[in-house]
């Protein structure tokens, strides 16, 4: 742990960093191939409905020693269906039965508890019409839809356009990777991971506004001085709240992965699991995202406006004209870039450094 | 921009205490409101309960028909039709625009539930054949003595065999005309006919054939078996009485209604007349004339037809066989009696209706004339056993998470994170508080999503620690001692709360207002968590540092405190070493 606070140390002082942003198409490629893979995934596999999309009965049963064959066929029987069967972590079994209509389900639950020999107020059943998932899933596509426009017209108010795009495609990218692992793992979808799914809207967005903020305050008079192009900068910023970003994500999926080992490891299916792997899928995603995409897309929507174009010039002209030519290559990691332009770039610059972003609240 | 935010944090750093004794206070009135509601535990919901919760969708032909006001007609019926099954914990509320939610607790008949609610309400208009009012209330009151009571084909000896098998009135006399008849409804088209039902004595049993035909068709053995049915039947039962009223519409069936005096009425009706889906328009009005509240009802042609025709068939009869049900669900509602044929596809029905009373039964009435059916979309029965294994689960994961997360800070935060730690209990606290108040004040139920939402966001709380903290590290890093980090640190730690809180909560209102079923619990926890974070960070996790911080473990940087500024790397203080600093440092070159 006082590692990753070393780390922290380093990074703020610049130290060490990593050029995310000089990087960035790499990460773009990275990204693009994983949206591939997802769409190939959701093409080739689809995803995996659970049985309240397609309509049908779940019956969980209490504690029993009857084999999972056995209540398969117990489940045809009483169905007149194919039944999927599994045994929870807690010796229940979990019938899922597809295609049956609501109204018939309890007489298969009578008869299914007949054969199993329990007494039927003890079976769960969860039954659901055709009609439902649907509606969940419309009521979610519909909710995303309303959710991404304010979003992104709160951002702009709140930062800019700019970076509103950026945030809106990081998260489109977040929801489309966690969609695509749904699709290539094979893992079913219920209205669980449909919440955890829009959850991720929320959480994937809170580091990348953290980040956004911190970028927003560095870059407040960037036109002011000529040694950092706004890349730089957001780079810098991505590094010094690095270790946030890190300790913000682990915090989230800590509880996360308490819900999906005690969701998964001991209760078995339910919805407590289908929530909690979405979440960490998209939670995961969401890290990093904001790190990877959202920024570098932010650096690179900015650098097309013309006074940032013109520093930018400005700048790569500056430093292939000084000595320092390795500071074109990784110097611009240093978050105490503006406590040392004074020393550095002397007294000519040193106005604009001082009321540059952090600078001006920080002294 | 600096100046001010500076003069507002050096204020909060003035008076930390202030902020402190707020939710000091907020949490002891809180639990004290809590005790005093005697709600000291979150209402459950279903899936942790135990009990059956089912979602019913509504279907229409017409999009339009799927409105607010049919709605809460549509919970109004079936929150009588759950309750009159004696269910009185039952709740029925609609949820989005086209959800009807009905969640039945552990303990009651659930099949039956099901069956009375998911199925749709039926309105219907049938002749009276025969009415028996009072099982085993009062005497009616002003009975009009008629002699025939039985206008069915059967004999009257079974008429008078029920008087004495329902305890009914002094039996002697079979059947008087009813209550109904002297708490007079009357249909008429234009409200001045008399109200006193013609009392003319055992008029031929033919009128049957006229008011329904096909019960004159059925055989004998239906007839009687019908009469029999009818004499069996005691309204006052429950069960006979759920079972009452069911039966094919082209035929005579027997059926239950309940006057305004609560007392029991049973009646042979006949054939449908006219479907309550004829009725276009039912609306209770206030008729300045006499003062009295009245429905007015529009059919449509078909409808319009129908009904003159019934009414012109009952029009004259005797009481109280010039009357037609109002039958909603297999019961009763009203039986207004006719004194002429109604024409023209407007009808008034009119008599001592309280403004209540009309207005419910224009509701029924117009409920009855929309094409508004219910679907079952999904119905989950949860099993007392599993629902407490569920709630242990939750709280088992929650407790894993809170731990995890405690343990994480402890590690890397190690003294600061005593201040999260209060922290989070606080939030969990007022969590835990509103929950409870929110049961009995809005019907809030905990269900499981609601639980996982709770979780989820003890992560979300934590990070607005995570935020702060981390910046006032950054400032120990430049230099600064504790306290000045700690004021400087908040105003721009404070934004970023709020701007990325902002965010979680613009999610949650919109999954809250848009979705629909298990979602919505989820959304709601996660909203109020999130504002309450903001208030915790606000009202206590910054006064608190701010206290803290002038003490001497946290203040001179401890090695445990976790503001240790050599362990943080900090430079030495500002001013004095900024240039010596510069030159130290690799990338500066």
């Amino acid at each position: 742990m006082s590692k990753l606070g070393d780390l922290g140390a380093r990074l703020h002082r610049g130290e060490v960093g990593y050029d995310f942003v000089g990087n960035r198409k790499i990460w773009y490629g990275v990204s693009i191939l994983i949206t591939i893979i997802a769409i190939v995934g959701l093409a080739v596999r689809g995803l995996n409905m659970g049985i309240e999309f397609q309509g049908g009965a779940v019956f969980t049963t209490p504690k029993t020693s009857v084999s999972v064959s056995q209540a398969e066929e117990y489940a045809r029987e009483a169905s007149g269906h194919q039944a999927v069967v599994q045994k929870l972590g807690n010796d229940t079994l979990r019938i899922q039965i597809s295609g049956v209509d609501t109204g018939k389900s309890d007489e298969i639950k009578q008869s299914l508890a007949e054969e199993l020999k329990m007494d039927p107020e003890r079976i769960n059943a969860d039954l659901v019409g055709p009609s439902w998932g649907d509606q969940i899933a419309n009521k979610a596509w519909q909710g995303l839809g309303i959710f991404m426009v304010l979003v992104v017209i709160y951002l702009a108010i709140a930062f800019e356009w700019r970076m509103a795009v950026a945030a809106f495609v990081a998260l489109v990218h977040d929801i489309t990777i966690t969609v695509g692992i749904y699709a290539l793992v094979g893992f079913e979808v219920t209205p669980g991971t449909v919440i955890g799914l829009l959850t991720i809207l929320g959480y994937s967005l809170y580091d990348t506004v953290v980040v956004f903020d911190s970028l927003k305050e560095q870059t407040k008079d960037i036109t002011k001085q000529n040694r950092w192009t706004y890349s730089d900068i957001a780079n810098r910023s991505i590094n010094s709240t690095l270790v946030r970003s890190i300790n913000t994500t682990v915090v989230a999926l800590l509880p996360v992965a308490g819900l999906l080992f005690i969701g998964g490891g001991v209760l078995g299916a339910g919805m407590l699991n289908d929530i909690s792997l979405s979440l960490f899928v998209g939670l995961a995603a969401g890290a990093y995202s904001s790190i990877f995409i959202a920024t570098p897309l932010v650096a690179d929507l900015k650098e097309r406006e013309p006074q940032l174009k013109a520093l930018k010039k400005r700048v790569l002209a500056k430093r292939a004209q000084t000595e320092h030519v390795e500071l074109a290559a990784d110097g611009p990691l240093d978050d105490e870039a503006e406590d040392a332009t004074p020393a550095v770039v002397g007294p000519r610059a040193q106005s604009g450094a001082r009321s540059r972003g952090r600078g001006g609240k920080r002294r | 921009m600096a100046a001010p935010k500076k003069g507002r944090s050096a204020g909060a750093q003035s008076k930390p205490g202030r902020a402190l004794a707020l939710i000091l206070i907020a949490i002891v009135a809180l639990t004290g409101g809590m005790f005093a509601s005697g709600h000291t535990t979150p209402r459950l919901g279903i899936d942790l309960a135990g009990g059956t919760s089912i979602t019913l969708e509504a279907r229409s032909g017409q999009e339009s028909a799927i409105n607010k006001a049919n709605m809460d007609t549509a919970v109004e019926i079936m929150n009588r039709r759950v309750n009159g099954l004696g269910v009185s914990e039952a709740e029925v509320q609609t949820q989005g625009r086209e959800n009807i939610i009905v969640n039945i607790p552990k303990g009651t008949n659930s099949e039956e539930a099901r069956d009375q609610v998911g199925t749709t309400a039926k309105l219907y208009f049938r002749p009276v054949l025969q009415s028996q009012a009072g099982s085993g209330a009062t005497a009616t009151p002003s009975a009009t003595p008629s002699g025939s009571a039985s206008p069915s084909p059967t004999s009257s000896a079974s008429a008078s065999d029920s008087g004495d098998k329902d305890k009914a009135t002094s039996s002697g006399s079979p059947s008087p005309s009813t209550s109904a008849t002297s708490q007079g409804r009357a249909v008429t088209d234009a409200l001045k006919a008399d109200p006193t039902p013609s009392t003319s004595g055992s008029e031929s049993p033919k009128v049957t054939d006229s008011a329904s035909p096909s019960a004159s068709a059925s055989a004998d053995a239906d007839t009687q078996a019908l009469q029999q049915k009818f004499v069996a039947l005691d309204c006052a039962d429950e069960k006979q009485r759920a079972a009452a009223g069911k039966g094919k519409s082209t035929e005579p069936v027997v059926a239950c209604g309940q006057e305004s005096d609560k007392r029991w009425t049973k009646f042979v009706l006949g054939p449908v007349g006219v479907d309550g889906t004829d009725v276009t328009k039912a609306q209770a009005i206030l008729d300045q004339r006499t003062a009295q509240w009245k429905v007015v009802m529009d059919f449509n042609s078909g409808g319009g037809d129908k009904f003159a025709k019934i009414t012109g068939q009952l029009a004259g009869q005797s009481s109280p066989m010039n009357e037609f049900a109002i039958v909603l669900d297999d019961a009763v509602v009203s039986h207004p009696y006719v004194t002429s044929a109604v024409t023209g596809g407007k009808a008034e029905i009119s008599g001592s209706f309280t403004q209540e009373e009309a207005e419910n039964l224009s509701n029924m009435l117009s409920y009855g004339a929309l094409p508004l059916t219910f679907r079952e979309a999904s119905v989950t029965t949860v099993s007392p056993a599993l629902g407490d294994e569920q709630l242990e689960a939750g709280l088992i994961a929650g407790a894993i998470g809170l731990a995890l997360v405690v343990i994480y800070l402890l590690a890397y935060y190690r003294g600061l994170s005593l201040i999260a730690i209060a922290s989070l209990l606080v939030s969990a606290a007022l969590t835990y508080l509103i929950m409870s108040l929110l049961g009995p004040a809005i019907g809030f139920a905990l269900n499981l999503p609601a639980v996982c939402g709770a979780i989820v966001a003890i992560g979300i709380t934590a990070d607005s620690f995570i935020v702060y903290f981390e910046r006032v590290r950054d400032e120990i890093r430049e230099g600064r001692t504790l306290r000045p980090a700690v004021e400087r640190a908040w105003p721009r730690a404070r934004r970023t709360i709020l701007v990325s809180d902002f965010v979680s909560f613009l999610a949650a209102a919109v999954l809250f207002i848009v979705t629909v079923g298990k979602v919505q619990g989820f959304a709601f926890t996660l909203g109020l968590t999130t504002l309450l974070d903001v208030v915790v960070v606000f009202l206590f996790t910054k006064p608190l540092l701010t206290l803290l911080a002038r003490t001497k473990f946290f203040g001179s940087g401890h090695s445990w405190s976790g503001l240790d500024p050599k362990r943080l790397g900090a430079r030495p203080p500002l001013r004095r070493t900024r240039r010596p600093a510069a030159p130290a440092d690799p990338k500066e070159a």
